[in-house]
């Protein structure tokens, strides 16, 4: 049996072990997102800051908007301050911008970012929205550390303030609307946002989890005394 | 009572449903020391039931359109009732479903189950792992994602290396020039029914063929050599129900820990089981810097990329690849070995069995990462200088996976086994 469990451990290792890591464009050192999903507040922020800066380029076209009731948001409240795009709350976080149009103005499409959370990981996200600097070599004047040459300009340069790169030390050149701090709790606000809109069941998974598993281990206590009963009969 | 007993009669004159429920279960003798390695087949065959039956709902809702796919999965992920746990429970089945696999075919190698009189018991197991690779690369690509796509591209590129009718062979399997809305319509052409219904074919015959040899046993003793003289039951055996019935509860049920706990805390599990990039929608015209397949393919994907093109061609490449697989069938005649069980084995056996083991998983880890991960070989070494060094280890525990076959006519002879006793072990 010790041998078995030896050969059981050497063969599940490699799950512990291997990491297979968000690919990262270059080899930025990405920062820590400390995001909490449980933190509605910060959910409805993200909310916000999305509809408003992100969905207007970007869609978001998997995702309804009346699934931000699961955030604590109401059917009014959603229709009353988020409703730009569409007419009725069920209805999917569609833009109007034409696609080819944004291929002409932009150089790329700007991608649907329902689930840009899960392909990215929130970390990427949370460090390239803080690591845009000026750039005059880019046709929109901005440039990324996380993604260079991004396509995208510094849409939220207003609140951050612009910054410049030098001798790989990103600075405040002029200052922004927000304060660092007040900025990196919006962009990390907007990240928690994303990564919830990623994935809706997140926030119910964990929960329905502990009772599920409570459950199983509760039947293997009496499935493994059902066997010992059945089995004492075998010599 | 009466009245069931008159039931019963009745359904037997017509059907012999009591024989059949004594024949392989209730007087169907299977060894009494079995241990936990004996799990897997169960498991298996669950495994399948679980992705028959959460396939049929995700069918319900999946479009296989190439315009559609990618969003279908999402509205299954967040506006279909309980969608994302039937779609998780899917791709889960999916992975552990190779997990199973494995652990059953290295529970087989292990004990010599391959052995005579279970040859065909074991072809047909390596039938169903041929299909059940094929059926999760055919599934793989329905979610429509950068990795599905390209994964495919890339697999189906293959046949293009075949010569002479190569690049005509790829284009039938595509069904256009490039992977694409007719190649995702084939694919799940194949998926739902196609290879479903062949793999629930050969599961019937691998049971038929357990049936009649019987099952192996970690002591590699046959229980049908001594029997009861006065039943004529194997001494060594018990009715698989109640005994084993009850007890592979607690492997299903130590097993849906582990499945649940998969399914509701981690269902990427670190980008393993669902792939990043595949939360991209497939683009025909963005390649993505790395493609890697799922990790049950690495070992073998690793064995393609090891081998170096001959004249230009790929094609070694890919025959190795199959050959790894294929050689597979041909291993009950390749152990010459007296004895079954690894237990009565010698030192050379289990060193042998040991590289495999090791090849397989450096193999695995090898194929999930690009080949320049531990950089090049430095110049000044002749020959190997400027070459990968991933690439360089991979082709040796190339060769390592493949002796372990090639050689084992030699080994297994030249092994210093120790006696078998008559009745199994505890």
């Amino acid at each position: 049996m010790k041998k078995n469990s030896l050969i059981l451990a050497i063969l599940l290792f490699p799950f512990f072990i291997w990491n297979n890591s968000y690919a990262a464009d270059g080899s930025f050192h990405l920062d820590n997102a400390k995001i909490d999903l449980d933190d509605q507040q910060s959910l409805q922020r993200g909310a916000r800051n999305f509809i408003n800066y992100c969905l207007n380029c970007h869609s978001a076209n998997y995702m309804r908007y009346n699934r931000l009731q699961d955030i604590g948001l109401s059917e009014d409240e959603i229709k009353k301050n988020l409703l730009f795009t569409a007419d009725k709350s069920g209805e999917l976080m569609n833009i109007s911008m034409d696609t080819v149009e944004a291929k002409k103005w932009f150089g790329a499409n700007p991608p649907n970012l329902t689930v840009t959370a899960r392909s990215r990981g929130k970390d990427w996200i949370y460090t390239y929205l803080r690591t845009f600097y000026i750039d005059d070599s880019r046709e929109l004047g901005w440039n990324n550390l996380v993604y260079p040459n991004a396509a995208m300009p510094h849409v939220l340069w207003e609140l951050q303030g612009t910054q410049v790169y030098k001798d790989n030390h990103l600075s405040l050149l002029k200052a922004g609307v927000l304060s660092e701090q007040e900025y990196d709790q919006f962009v990390l606000d907007t990240t928690n946002y994303m990564v919830f809109m990623a994935e809706p069941a997140k926030l119910v998974r964990h929960k329905i989890g502990y009772f599920v598993i409570g459950f199983l281990v509760i039947l293997l206590i009496l499935v493994i005394n059902l066997k010992r009963e059945f089995w004492k009969d075998i010599k | 009572m009466e009245r069931k007993n008159n039931l019963m009669t009745w359904v037997d004159e017509r059907l012999p449903v009591s024989s059949f429920i004594k024949n392989h279960l209730t007087q169907y003798y299977a060894p009494k020391n079995f241990n936990f390695l004996y799990f897997f087949g169960a498991l298996a065959i669950v495994l399948f039931a679980l992705q028959i039956l959460t396939g049929i709902f995700l069918t319900m809702h999946y479009k296989p359109d190439a315009l559609h796919a990618f969003a279908s999965v999402e509205y299954i992920m967040r506006d279909v009732s309980f969608g994302w746990v039937i779609r998780y429970m899917h791709s889960t089945g999916a992975s552990l479903f190779f997990v199973v696999i494995y652990m059953h075919m290295f529970r087989a190698i292990i004990y010599g189950s391959y052995k005579k009189p279970r040859e065909l018991l074991w072809i047909f197991g390596v039938l169903i792992f041929l299909l059940l690779m094929a059926e999760a690369f055919f599934g793989y690509l329905l979610p429509w994602g950068q990795m599905s796509y390209w994964g495919a591209q890339v697999i189906v590129n293959l046949f293009a290396t075949v010569p002479f009718i190569g690049p005509d062979l790829a284009e039938w399997v595509r069904g256009d020039y490039l992977v694409s809305d007719a190649t995702l319509n084939r694919f799940f052409a194949f998926h739902v029914i196609a290879l479903p219904l062949a793999l629930a074919g050969l599961i019937f015959l691998h049971l038929a063929a357990l049936h009649s040899v019987g099952s192996n046993n970690p002591d590699g003793i046959e229980i049908k050599l001594t029997k009861d003289k006065k039943t004529g039951i194997p001494l060594d055996g018990i009715p698989f129900h109640p005994y084993y019935t009850v007890k592979d509860l607690i492997g299903l049920t130590v097993f849906l820990i582990v499945f649940t706990t998969i399914i509701f805390f981690m269902p990427e599990v670190g980008g393993y089981f669902l792939e990043h990039n595949n939360f991209v929608p497939a683009d025909p015209l963005v390649t993505p810097a790395h493609i890697a397949p799922v990790w049950y393919f690495t070992p073998f994907y690793s064995i393609l990329r090891a081998v170096p093109p001959i004249f230009n061609s790929q094609f070694p490449g890919v025959a190795a690849m199959g050959a790894a697989v294929l050689i597979l069938f041909i291993v009950p005649w390749l152990d010459k070995s007296k004895v079954k069980s690894i237990r009565y084995k010698g030192a050379l056996y289990k060193k042998w069995l040991a590289a495999f083991v090791l090849s397989f998983l450096i193999l695995g880890y090898l194929g999930t990462v690009p080949s320049n991960i531990w950089g090049q070989i430095p110049n000044f070494i002749p020959l190997l200088g400027g070459l990968d060094l991933a690439t360089f280890v991979a082709r040796v525990f190339t060769i390592v996976y493949f002796a372990f076959f090639v050689l084992m006519p030699f080994y297994s002879k030249k092994d210093k086994t120790k006696p078998v006793p008559k009745r199994v072990t505890s």
